[in-house]
């Protein structure tokens, strides 16, 4: 019961209750109070315009309209109220059926109640009419039965959800009978989505008793409920308008009433409805959201000696969200740069900003996240600023991007070829012909067979390993010089991951193709990559070549995320390894080193102050103040359940 | 780029080589909606045919009252063939449908083919329109709208939008007529409220007809286009530095519009039935005003014809969106209904 009054707390919820409230009262107390006040004949004020002593006016007897309305609320709600009732209790019958009849029967059922709710409920209702007659009595089985599927529908899907679960396969299988499971089991559990359904209904079925008053097919004179005095009123639109609005009024107001209250409880309850609308759950969006102060240690700059062999130049890169409690910035001044032909991975765990450093090099991040950099530079040309179309160009041919899941990252509606196609027609301006062509080709290039054929098909036709390597073949439709890879392989079947790894080799080689390979698996990226970023909480800590990974990894955090991965070797009697600690939330970055908390190397000077990204004579960076003491950085194997395992993305 | 060489064992080639990829795929959606269109129909024909027998007692006597003479009573049964074995009677109901011949109106004494023939027209351009507009309202409105509200932004437009929408599509057409009717036609006087003599006289009926479904509709739309813009194909068109027009028309509305048409395939087909309250609000010479009346007046047949031929339009426009919805999104066919 408490969770019924949640719907208190918010102000459309208050409004909906209070309404809800003051119209069943309305409907209670006002005959009572005011039969004989309405029914008085002002026999000197005939079809009278609103005054002081008629709000509304008065109607042919002289009869007071704003009263009347008053008084038409039991009859009205009361009808309404009664339709639902039928509605609910048909539903109920033919809802439950499928489950108490069994596999034919229950066919049977759930095939009449699919057609039967196809059909608008004011055309059932009409046909219902008919058969019940005209009339108060009629109308309400009419609307009853009107509404009968739609709650049956709700029925059958509630069931069926409940029926599933372990305790009623259970009750089954002990032998206990169908209609028994049914009254213990399941109805408890469909009651509440139920009653909030009803309420819902119960809104509707005012305003459609309402119409079928209005058509003259409801509530019969001298008996009258709201749509019977529209219907009186809109005789004498010109003459007194508020005969017709004051019942207008009321019936909107009700129905209004019972259809928010229900909504607002169905929202509260977490209680899906038809007409629900989903708020999206985007993040606040705060003011603010500029540069920080120097409060983050920059990364010394790795120089470029200005030769033109460098593809994609990023210098002290940082990406910022507004968030709850100031600006978030995942990404923390990162340089590096990549070099024709060479491939580069980024490991880090989850959280750590490869993903989001790839993304904001491509310039992909999206409102409301910012990136800022001194340098964002592919092929020499500035990647910030306007967004022009010369800018525009070079990205959509020279810069291609392969993404996690291959099964979203492909448009559902268009076919594979056309998706390809639409790079060569937008950037070099082929027509449709040309374009599909050459789509064809790439398709060919990356491994696909019959690739005129597999053009034809939707993204849904293609397998996972397929569509992958077609996401690559859209890539190679323009003459890329990067190729940034995030998490290729980690959604496809082991058997054809190493597929999808060749082919990036494959490209790599036969057109000197630099490739950026973001990846939690060192093992995948010691094995694709010529040198590594090691990414923790937002900052590149370690910059080495992928061979001296195993060997000669400097950083106590690279070194515990290859001593993470199995090998051959590892004891399989043995808990797997993992870093203890857990990963630096981006909104909550410590003031010293960042992973001081998880590092067995930590001093008092980690604590204090963040180690800047300091370049050897050889060219390797490293961040750390003890980068070249050799300590205990084995990662502990004890209490693995305890601690989060290595990656979890 | 030398990469042609040794198709690389590439699993999943599907035995329909050779024939058109769609083929299979939709003949099987063809004769699937096909079937389940036909057995509507027999439903609703069935159901129109019961109707008068579901009638307590003798409807032609119901019918003419009861002051209607024995003879003239025998007379009509005789007439509707209401004294022929049951089967009979259907078999020359479902017969008369192929025909054309849907018996004589009681009340207008006309073939009732004639008078639907008649009143059909008004009805079917006013729910045409209707449907129009609300679709022209509630498409672009809900896609801007959504565009404005992704990823959170626009907060108190998103909350502006959704109450002022939740409420106007509570709203029922026959007192949005009404309100309608008092503002344009008594208070301003601007638009005609009756009939259908004139261009201008569709303006208050359709717009009665749209604006609650509409409303509910471009609810719709702006959820699935806030949902769709943060998709992953989405940010792939983006990568692939498409001009925003591209993004938004060619790869986020089509995957927004399907999702939407799902939910609110039902509701185009309630407008359909819509027409039967709006008509009588502005004396709307159609099918609408004519059940109304031949309910009242008893006249089983003409109501039998029409409730056969609304039917028949919400079945259309049903099939209708399914069927769009397969064009724009080939992956509905599959599903399971």
């Amino acid at each position: 019961m408490r969770r019924w009054t949640a719907v208190l707390r918010t102000p459309l919820g208050l409004t909906a209750t209070v309404l809800t409230v003051a119209v069943l009262l309305l409907a209670l107390l006002g005959p009572v109070l005011l039969a004989d006040a309405a029914a008085a004949d002002d026999t000197d004020n005939l079809l009278a315009g609103p005054s002081g002593e008629h709000w509304a006016g008065t109607d042919n007897l002289g009869r007071d309209i704003f009263l009347r309305t008053l008084v038409a609320a039991r009859l009205s709600i009361g009808l309404a109220l009664a339709a639902t009732a039928i509605a609910v209790a048909v539903g109920l019958l033919l809802g439950t059926a499928p489950f108490l009849l069994g596999r034919f029967g229950g066919r049977l059922v759930v095939a009449a109640v699919n057609v039967a709710v196809a059909f608008p409920g004011l055309l059932l209702a009409l046909f219902f009419a008919v058969v019940f007659g005209v009339g108060a009595l009629g109308a309400v089985l009419a609307i009853g039965c009107a509404g009968a599927p739609a709650f049956a529908r709700l029925v059958q899907t509630l069931v069926a959800g409940v029926a599933g679960r372990e305790y009623v396969e259970a009750a089954l299988v002990a032998g206990v009978s169908r209609p028994r499971i049914l009254v213990r089991h399941v109805l408890p559990n469909v009651a509440e989505p139920l009653v909030v359904n009803a309420t819902i209904g119960a809104g509707g079925a005012l305003l459609s008793f309402a119409g079928l008053s209005f058509l003259g097919l409801g509530v019969q004179q001298p008996a009258y409920d709201w749509g019977r005095l529209l219907f009186d009123g809109v005789s004498l639109l010109y003459l007194n308008p508020a005969a017709a609005l004051a019942p207008g009024a009321a019936v909107l107001l009700a129905g209004l009433a019972f259809n928010l209250f229900g909504e607002c409880v169905a929202k509260s309850l977490g209680v899906t409805t038809t007409a629900s609308a989903l708020a999206p759950r985007g993040s606040r969006r705060a003011p603010g959201g500029g540069r920080a102060a120097a409060t983050t240690a920059r990364d010394t700059a790795t120089g470029t000696d200005g030769d033109g062999d460098v593809v994609l130049d990023v210098r002290d890169l940082e990406v910022s969200f507004p968030g709850e409690h100031g600006v978030v910035r995942p990404v923390r001044g990162v340089s590096f740069t990549v070099r024709r032909g060479e491939a580069l991975g980024i490991v880090g765990e989850s959280g750590s900003g490869k993903s989001l450093t790839a993304l904001a090099a491509a310039r992909l991040v999206g409102e409301p996240g910012r990136v800022d950099a001194e340098r964002l530079e592919l092929l020499g040309t500035d990647l910030q600023g306007a967004d022009s179309r010369a800018q525009r160009r070079l990205l959509g041919t020279s810069l291609s991007l392969v993404f996690q899941d291959p099964a979203t990252s492909f448009n559902p509606t268009q076919r594979i070829g056309a998706q390809l196609a639409e790079v060569s027609r937008h950037h070099h301006g082929l027509d449709r012909r040309a374009a599909l062509a050459r789509a064809v080709d790439r398709l060919r290039s990356v491994r696909i067979t019959d690739p005129e054929r597999r053009a034809r098909q939707y993204p849904h036709e293609f397998s996972g390993g397929m569509r992958q390597r077609a996401m690559i073949g859209m890539g190679l439709m323009g003459s890329p010089a990067l190729i940034v890879a995030d998490e290729p392989t980690t959604a496809l079947d082991v058997t054809v991951q190493q597929q999808v790894l060749d082919l990036l080799a494959a490209i790599r080689e036969a057109d000197d193709v630099a490739l950026v390979l973001i990846s939690h698996d060192v093992a995948v990226v010691r094995e694709v990559c010529d040198r590594v970023l090691v990414m923790y909480a937002g900052r590149v800590v370690e910059d080495l070549p992928a061979a001296d990974l195993a060997t000669s990894a400097r950083h106590p955090y690279t070194r515990a995320l290859v001593a993470a991965v199995p090998d051959m070797t590892t004891d399989l009697d043995q808990p797997l390894a993992t870093i203890p600690g857990r990963p630096v939330d981006p909104a909550d970055v410590p003031v010293g080193c960042a992973f001081a908390d998880r590092c067995p190397l930590v001093s008092p000077r980690c604590r204090a102050e963040d180690p800047p990204l300091a370049t050897d004579p050889g060219g390797r960076r490293v961040a750390c103040w003890h980068a070249d003491e050799t300590g205990a950085v084995a990662p502990q194997t004890r209490d693995v359940a305890a601690r989060p395992p290595l990656e979890v993305s | 780029m030398a990469l042609g060489e040794a198709p690389a064992a590439v699993a999943t080639t599907a035995p329909t080589q050779g024939r058109p990829a769609w083929s299979g795929p939709w003949r099987r959606f063809a004769v699937r909606r096909a079937g389940r269109l036909l057995g509507s129909l027999w439903v609703l024909v069935s159901a129109s045919f019961l109707m008068i027998h579901l009638i307590p007692g003798d409807p032609v006597r119901t019918s003419l009252g009861p002051t209607a003479s024995a003879d003239l009573v025998a007379a009509r049964r005789a007439e509707l063939g209401l004294d022929d074995p049951f089967l009979v009677q259907y078999w020359h109901f479902v017969q008369g449908l192929f025909t054309g011949d849907l018996g004589t109106s009681l009340s207008l004494r006309l073939p009732v083919q004639e008078v639907i023939a008649q009143r059909l027209p008004a009805t079917l351009s006013l729910a045409v329109l209707g449907f129009v507009v609300a679709v022209a309202i509630a498409v672009p409105l809900g896609v801007g709208v959504g565009a404005l509200t992704r990823r959170g932004r626009g907060r108190r437009t998103e909350l502006g939008f959704t109450t002022t929408s939740v409420v106007l599509g509570l709203v029922p057409d026959f007192l949005l007529g009404v309100a309608l009717v008092y503002v344009f036609g008594v208070g301003l006087g601007w638009l005609p409220v009756a009939g259908d003599n004139t261009p201008s006289a569709y303006v208050l009926p359709a717009l009665s007809l749209a604006v609650g479904p509409a409303a509910v509709l471009a609810r719709i739309v702006r959820v699935e286009m806030v949902a769709v813009l943060e998709a992953d194909f989405v940010r792939t068109a983006r990568a692939k530095r498409l001009p925003s027009r591209t993004v938004y028309l060619r790869h986020a509305l089509p995957n927004a519009l399907t999702a939407s048409l799902t939910l609110g395939g039902m509701l185009l087909g309630s407008m359909v039935a819509g027409t039967v309250l709006v008509e009588n609000v502005f004396a709307w010479p159609g099918l609408g005003s004519t059940i109304v009346s031949s309910i009242l007046a008893k006249d089983y047949p003409l109501v039998q014809a029409i409730v056969i031929v609304y039917g028949v339009g919400v079945l259309i426009v049903n099939t209708a969106v399914d069927v769009a919805l397969a064009l724009i999104d080939p992956r509905s066919m599959i599903r399971e209904d």
